[in-house]
């Protein structure tokens, strides 16, 4: 597997290759917590008008500006602060934040040391999903060097700025990387997402002021400290600041994480060549989700000589999304409607029951696909598939409903001869 | 007030009063974990402490439910409700070794159906099902991650990637 920058030097890649890159001794010689340091020395709001200046969004699936994020945290709230990595990285595809975890625990730390000081947080949460147990263990070693050095607990560096940042670990649970979801299972509970407003920034853990992000998002916030908000930006796009990785896997020869400058500019290349093309010659390619399997599968026509462009809006325009940057490809011998089957069982599976339209649809969306599969497909089964799906998006508590909507309708509607194929065994004409 | 019997498993659960018990380390361990958490807020700790009772138990068993349910000062309802929720909490034994395979899509379409199909013969069982010697339990489970290096499985905690035929025999060899 390839873990690479292309088109820029790497920053968070940066030392995925370095031996010991794990160590606090390799992070500090390698320009670690030189950031925290420059941070410390600047004032609180004007961490934040950085991180806003640096155009740096979300990385966990949603895109949302981060620095406009951290500037909803009320800064007169009595209540004591927290800031919550999410490391629950479960979207199907995306597993970027598993070696920044692995190889470079102390940049995650550093990030969120700087959004305690930012924010006003003395506390921080790193929510790990259950299955990356190993990872804790390694996060464990990294907290325990930066609280020896002085660089955790009371009085960082001497700044008078204390703070605590704890690992947690879910059990099972895809829709625990919902922010608020998240937080219901840190405080032990069944992981249902909450009701927004109030945002988890007026009020979220234990009902009080928190920022909730994703691990590569906070590991960004250093590099932003360290070069300034506005270089960082222009690494990337005015509105898709800085660099992005994305998880690559499927049919090519080359998969791997790979980290980009944001408004790459060709997503045919990133695949045929960097990525070292399709994984047989012989096959072509059929299709791609580029943002993990929530957005919107493109067939190979959107993509083949259209010069995609790879940034939130370059995605948007060629008929997907960013999402959490996880790329499956596929060659022509996978079937669509099995590759959307598979991704329908994985949302029945994962929606949590809270809601009607999600738990219902996402059962009903299965059991007919189940049909399709048994040889039952009847001509009405695309359109009903697609009434199902639309009673769902739009129309759940959470966007896991919508999640699950959207690969079924791109699906059909960018691969119809895959369903007609299907539809038409059973005498469908 | 009797604790509720949980619905979703009935079959599975004879209910008991009975609070199991645990040697000092491990209670030390227990306590260790809520030191994480502001005062009052020791529920927190409620799935760092369900995996501490799965590890020693074997499962998240109706003894074990009810010492978290007074360890943590909830109601044993409280603590069924979230065992409930999460995948990796076993609410019946598994085999000493669990064989996680990833079934969702980038693992799919790179070889996951030849994998299981192989683990399932070489054992001589279904996904879902635990050798009779109690060895193995083969689990068909959604994406856990290594996308890149599909396709894959855990066993524990344990992370295999790039899977073969071959490599699988090694690694089911291996496991005592």
């Amino acid at each position: 597997m390839e873990i690479k920058a292309i088109g820029c030097e790497p920053l968070q890649l940066k030392r995925m290759h370095i031996e010991n890159g794990h160590t606090l001794k390799v992070y500090q010689e390698t320009g670690g917590y030189e950031p925290l340091k420059k941070a410390l020395k600047m004032a609180p709001a004007d961490v934040i008008e950085e991180v806003k200046k640096s155009a740096l969004r979300g990385r966990g699936g949603a895109g949302f500006p981060t620095g406009l994020k951290w500037s909803f945290v009320p800064k007169d709230s009595p209540k004591p602060k927290y800031v919550v990595c999410n490391a629950d990285e479960s979207e199907p595809g995306t597993f970027k934040d598993r070696y920044l975890l692995e190889r470079d625990p102390h940049a995650l730390i550093e990030g969120m040391i700087i959004a305690g000081w930012a924010l006003g947080a003395s506390t921080g949460y790193i929510y790990y999903r259950g299955e990356y147990r190993y990872l804790i263990d390694i996060m464990e070693r990294a907290l325990a060097e930066a609280y020896d050095a002085g660089l955790l607990g009371e009085n960082i560096l001497g700044s008078g700025f204390s703070m605590n940042i704890y690992t947690h670990t879910g059990a099972g649970a895809y829709i625990c990387g919902e922010e608020t979801a998240l937080l219901s299972s840190l405080e032990g509970f069944r992981g249902h997402p909450r009701m927004k407003p109030p945002f988890p920034a007026v009020e979220g853990l234990y009902a009080c002021p928190t920022v909730v992000n994703n691990v590569e998002t906070l590991t960004a916030v250093p590099q932003i400290i360290e070069m300034g908000g506005i270089t960082w930006r222009d690494l990337g796009t005015e509105k898709s600041g800085g660099t992005k990785l994305w998880s690559v896997s499927g049919h090519v020869k080359r998969p791997g994480v790979y980290e980009l400058p944001m408004g790459y500019a060709d997503m045919e290349k990133f695949i045929m060549e960097d990525c070292g093309g399709m994984l047989r010659n012989d096959k072509k390619l059929k299709a791609v989700i580029p943002g993990g399997s929530s957005v919107y599968i493109m067939n190979a026509e959107q993509i083949i000589g259209k010069k995609v462009t790879m940034d939130y809006e370059g995605l948007v325009e060629a008929g997907s999304s960013v999402g959490s940057g996880g790329f499956i490809v596929m060659d022509e011998t996978v079937d669509i409607v099995e590759s959307t089957k598979n991704l329908s069982e994985f949302y029945k599976h994962e929606s949590c029951g809270w809601c009607t339209p999600c738990r219902e649809g996402t059962d009903w969306i299965v059991k007919i696909f189940d049909r399709i599969w048994a040889g039952g497909g009847r001509p009405e089964d695309a359109q009903l598939l697609l009434d199902i799906v639309d009673n769902i998006e739009g129309k759940s508590f959470c966007p896991l409903g919508d999640a699950a909507a959207w690969p079924v309708q791109s699906a059909i509607k960018r691969f119809p001869e895959d369903f007609k194929k299907w539809i038409a065994k059973n005498g469908g004409n | 007030m009797a604790a509720a019997t949980p619905t979703t498993y009935t079959d599975q659960v004879k209910y008991t009063d009975e609070i199991a018990e645990f040697s000092p380390e491990v209670i030390e361990e227990m306590r260790s974990h809520l030191k994480k958490y502001p005062p009052g807020r020791s529920r927190s700790a409620l799935i760092p402490l369900l995996f501490v009772i799965q590890r020693e138990r074997g499962y998240i068993d109706n003894p074990g439910v009810n010492f978290l349910a007074k360890f943590l000062g909830l109601e044993v309802t409280d603590v069924w409700e979230t065992a409930t929720f999460y995948s990796m909490l076993n609410l019946r034994p598994v085999g000493r070794h669990h064989i996680q395979i990833c079934k969702t899509l980038s693992c799919k379409i790179m070889g996951e159906p030849e994998i299981t199909e192989h683990i399932c013969s070489r054992l001589g069982i279904k996904p879902g099902e635990t050798t009779p010697d109690g060895k193995f339990t083969v689990s068909l489970v959604e994406c856990l991650g290594s996308c890149g290096t599909a396709p894959m499985m855990q066993i524990g905690f344990d992370y295999y990637e790039n899977l073969t035929k071959e490599k699988v025999d090694e690694i089911l060899d291996s496991c005592d």
